[in-house]
């Protein structure tokens, strides 16, 4: 075991956690753990564009971009942080060019805008070009400029280091943040990081589904490691379904295909979303359109001999525009698909996309241990976070600003923290939980085999906690998850060697997901009514009186050691807007 | 399937489709240092659906046949780099080749990439890959104050970089180059793609510093045009061109 000591410490290495790097390196000893390369990272999946009313094309403001982020979220937005938000968004592009990121420009050679969905002049008059764009590999392009600037800056990474354990310790009656036990991939060591402060900017946790955007990767890896150390996890029972992945594949085609002018079909050829969105139609929020496309399958409108997709159409489209303006995701097509977008539309379904949930915090990137305190210390930022500007269903282009405002107010506040506290003592043994994860696992020889765990937990989440849900299919797959944790802990692998364990790997894996995929059942189990990405239908309503809170889950040991999900709530900070009903 | 379909739409499946699947051998080249110092061929035959990516096939023999069989993944469709190998002797993304498209009547060969120490199976060393990266100082280079809205930029000069700014660093450029291969001192086609992606950038003002690096006696001019970089790349990239490019510009100066 070895022992490293940094004033700041931060948990991955995708664009919030760069964009944290780049602030925290100026101001304090900072390291970069990340399980991968840092350019490996899922924000360069990422597509369409980043959100802000820089106003280049057409009138705009932050206020309308701050009322469309509270309206995409059905109202369970925190209305501060998503006017941060919105304000920010303009720098924060700003801030991304001058560090060089290529941007589309416009005739006058200003950043270029498009439209994106749920994006709308004056609260919902018509759509609005407000995401600036570089083609359609955004997110890659944020990615690559994000991790130059670390090369400039002098970052200092630990490349393929999984951190494993969050260590807390309590002082004068506070718990803070100690820091975090990390393994080492290429050699199986364990590590130990005493850090001041500890930011987690860990990503997503979307490969608990089966047909998802999400990287083999996006394991809730932070979520999962926050959750164990008793810190509550926020509003986990929202998850976006995006509404166009390859079918079957789940492969992300950018809503940005339809912000250039795309139109989503049923078998009939009809333009269907006319129906559901008479003003924004296919640029109505994600939640309408997946719900949508699935009320045309479901009513046997479906394409294909199956009936179990719907086309996305961009044949009439002229060529030179997708060459320029989609060249990626036309290429996805052709590569795993065979389909040539010039001429034939493209067969797509909802894929399991993104996590409005995660771990709570505050508009300073401070996670918070309940409703209101503070744990000293500790930050998170990104997808792993719940801040929550995205309440129940988060707006395209606004992840990209996410990770950029939160994951740079994450890094100049744990800086700032680090610069002035002192450092807690670790624990007497502080690997010991992560050793005897790692060993069991090691030594296990029981006959369960983790692909077939994590087959049987994708499958029961895409038939039951998915874009349609009821009691019934709910408790199903609560159940199930039940017995997937009792034969996880039967789990044995066959690569019983230290030198690139990645089947030891795959297992810690599992036993996130398998944590976090429960807590997302049992919080959705609990919610009696339809909020954005969280569809109930038998409570097809928003209900304000009852519903108009966060979820908050935290994760119980009774004195006999069994586990359970406690579930509170916590307000919904309102400021200028009062919910109305959702219209696109 | 998702949970919306109903079940009177899983009843219109075709009563008799044919099986998609067909037998493919993969034979693999093994290397695991903890148990022999020695690399050897493997061969694995899996049922699979010729449409199905070769990843897919790496990811069914690791999870129901050998769970030691090694490799780096993530984002499974050709946008994040970790999955450049060497199949049937051509470096390529195993998320982005299906197995229909590289003759599954033989058996595939997958080895690691070529010109990096082999850790582990199909995972090598990519941090003299990288380091060359960060040598080409690849970040933008400005002088003077900062403008307080964007640096402005026609259509024509973005256009003009566009191509190299496609890169994921897979590094299946650099390893597939008999100069890298001879020569681990050579940049490399990745680190000269990605200098030429800011010295063809119109708000740059580095160029010369990193034409002065690209000029040393293991930069561009060790190039020998083979083009297996651009046949390699699996973004499109004209990789060749753009260390001609390069090479151009040292001798004019002008970019």
């Amino acid at each position: 075991m070895k022992i490293h000591k940094y004033d700041t410490v931060i948990v991955g290495a995708g664009g919030a956690g760069m964009r944290a790097a780049i602030e925290s390196t100026k101001r304090s000893r900072t390291a970069v753990l990340t399980k991968l390369y840092p350019t490996r990272s899922h924000t360069g999946a990422a597509q369409g564009g980043m959100a802000a009313a820089l106003a280049n094309v057409e009138e705009d403001n932050w206020e309308w971009h701050t009322f469309d982020t509270i309206k995409g979220g059905d109202y369970l937005v925190d209305q501060d942080a998503a006017e941060i938000l919105a304000k920010e968004a303009i720098d924060s592009v700003l801030d991304l060019e001058k560090m060089g990121l290529p941007f589309n420009r416009t005739p006058d050679g200003t950043i270029d805008q498009r439209r994106f969905g749920g994006h709308s002049r004056n609260h919902g008059e018509a759509p609005v070009r407000r995401s600036c764009y570089a083609s359609d590999r955004t997110g890659h392009m944020i990615l690559q400029t994000l991790y130059q600037n670390c090369v400039k800056e002098g970052v200092e990474f630990f490349n393929e280091f999984y951190v494993l354990d969050l260590l807390m310790q309590e002082v004068d009656g506070v718990r803070k943040s100690a820091g975090v036990v990390a393994y080492e991939l290429a050699t199986g060591e364990i590590h130990v990081f005493q850090a001041k402060a500890v930011i987690f900017a860990s990503g997503g946790t979307g490969k608990f589904f089966k047909v998802t955007s999400n990287a083999h990767t996006l394991t809730g890896d932070g979520q999962a490691a926050a959750y164990r150390r008793g810190l509550p996890l926020e509003d986990m029972e929202f998850f976006q379904f995006h509404p166009t992945g390859i079918w079957r594949m789940g492969i992300l085609l950018t809503e940005g295909a339809r912000g250039e002018g795309g139109i989503l079909r049923n078998k009939d050829g009809e333009r269907f979303m006319e129906k559901y969105a008479p003003v924004m139609k296919d640029l109505a929020s994600r939640d309408v359109v997946s719900r949508s496309i699935y009320t045309e399958i479901r009513e046997g409108r479906g394409c294909g001999p199956e009936g179990d997709h719907v086309f996305l159409d961009l044949t009439h489209l002229p060529p030179e525009q997708l060459d320029a303006k989609l060249p990626d995701i036309t290429e996805f097509a052709r590569t795993y698909l065979g389909i040539e977008p010039y001429t034939d539309p493209i067969p797509i379904q909802p894929t399991a996309h993104y996590a409005m949930g995660g771990i709570p915090t505050n508009v300073r990137g401070e996670v918070l241990a309940d409703n209101t305190t503070v744990v000293p210390g500790l930050y998170a930022a990104g997808e792993v976070a719940c801040v929550s500007v995205h309440g129940a269903n988060r707006l395209g282009t606004n992840s990209l600003l996410d990770i950029n405002v939160f994951g740079k107010r994450a890094g100049i506040a744990a800086a700032e923290y680090s610069a002035t506290a002192d450092y807690v003592e670790l624990p007497e043994d502080p690997a010991s939980l992560v050793v005897a994860q790692v060993e069991r696992l090691r030594s296990n020889t029981g006959s369960e085999r983790v692909h077939d765990i994590r087959r049987e937990l994708q499958e029961t989440m895409d038939a039951n906690v998915m874009v349609f849900r009821t009691e019934q299919t709910i408790k199903t797959a609560v159940a199930k998850i039940g017995e997937l944790r009792e034969r996880y802990l039967n789990v044995s692998i066959q690569d019983k060697g230290k030198r690139f364990n990645t089947d030891l790997l795959e297992a810690i894996e599992l036993g996130n997901l398998l944590d976090l995929a429960e807590v997302m059942a049992v919080s959705a189990l609990a919610r009696k009514e339809s909020r954005g990405g969280h569809y109930r239908e038998d409570f097809p309503n928003r209900d304000d009186v009852n519903f108009m809170r966060h979820t908050m889950a935290y994760r119980e040991v009774g004195d006999d050691g069994t586990e359970s999900i406690r579930l509170d709530y916590k307000p919904v900070v309102q400021t200028r807007y009062q919910p109305m009903e959702r219209k696109y | 399937m998702a949970t919306p379909t109903l079940d009177k739409v899983e009843d219109a499946k075709p009563a008799s489709a044919p099986s998609p699947y067909i037998t493919v051998t993969f034979r693999i080249r093994r290397y695991n240092p903890e148990i022999s110092s020695e690399a050897e061929w493997q061969d694995f035959p899996i049922e699979i659906d010729p449409k199905e990516r070769v990843l897919d096939g790496l990811h069914k023999i690791k999870w129901e046949t050998d769970g030691t069989l090694t490799f780096r993944r993530s984002c499974a469709h050709g946008i994040c780099g970790s999955d450049a190998m060497r199949i049937n002797g051509k470096n390529r993304l195993a998320c982005k080749t299906l197995i229909k498209d590289i003759n599954p009547e033989k058996p595939i060969t997958i080895e690691a990439i070529k010109g990096l120490t082999v850790l582990k199976d199909l995972v090598v060393d990519m941090d003299p890959f990288f380091q060359a990266y960060r040598d080409v100082m690849p970040f933008l280079i400005t002088k003077g104050n900062e403008p307080t809205r964007e640096r402005l930029q026609s259509a024509e000069d973005r256009e003009r970089f566009d191509d190299t700014t496609k890169c994921i660093l897979c590094a299946a450029c650099t390893s597939s180059c008999p100069v890298f291969w001879n020569d681990g001192q050579y940049f490399g086609p990745a680190a000269i793609v990605n200098a030429h992606r800011f010295i063809f950038d119109s708000r740059d003002e580095g160029g010369e510093q990193r034409l002065e690096i690209l000029n040393d006696k293991d930069g561009v001019w060790r190039c020998r045009t083979t083009f297996n970089c651009t046949d390699a790349c699996p973004r499109g990239i004209e990789v060749t061109k753009a260390i001609q490019e390069v090479k151009r510009a040292l001798i004019t100066r002008r970019f």
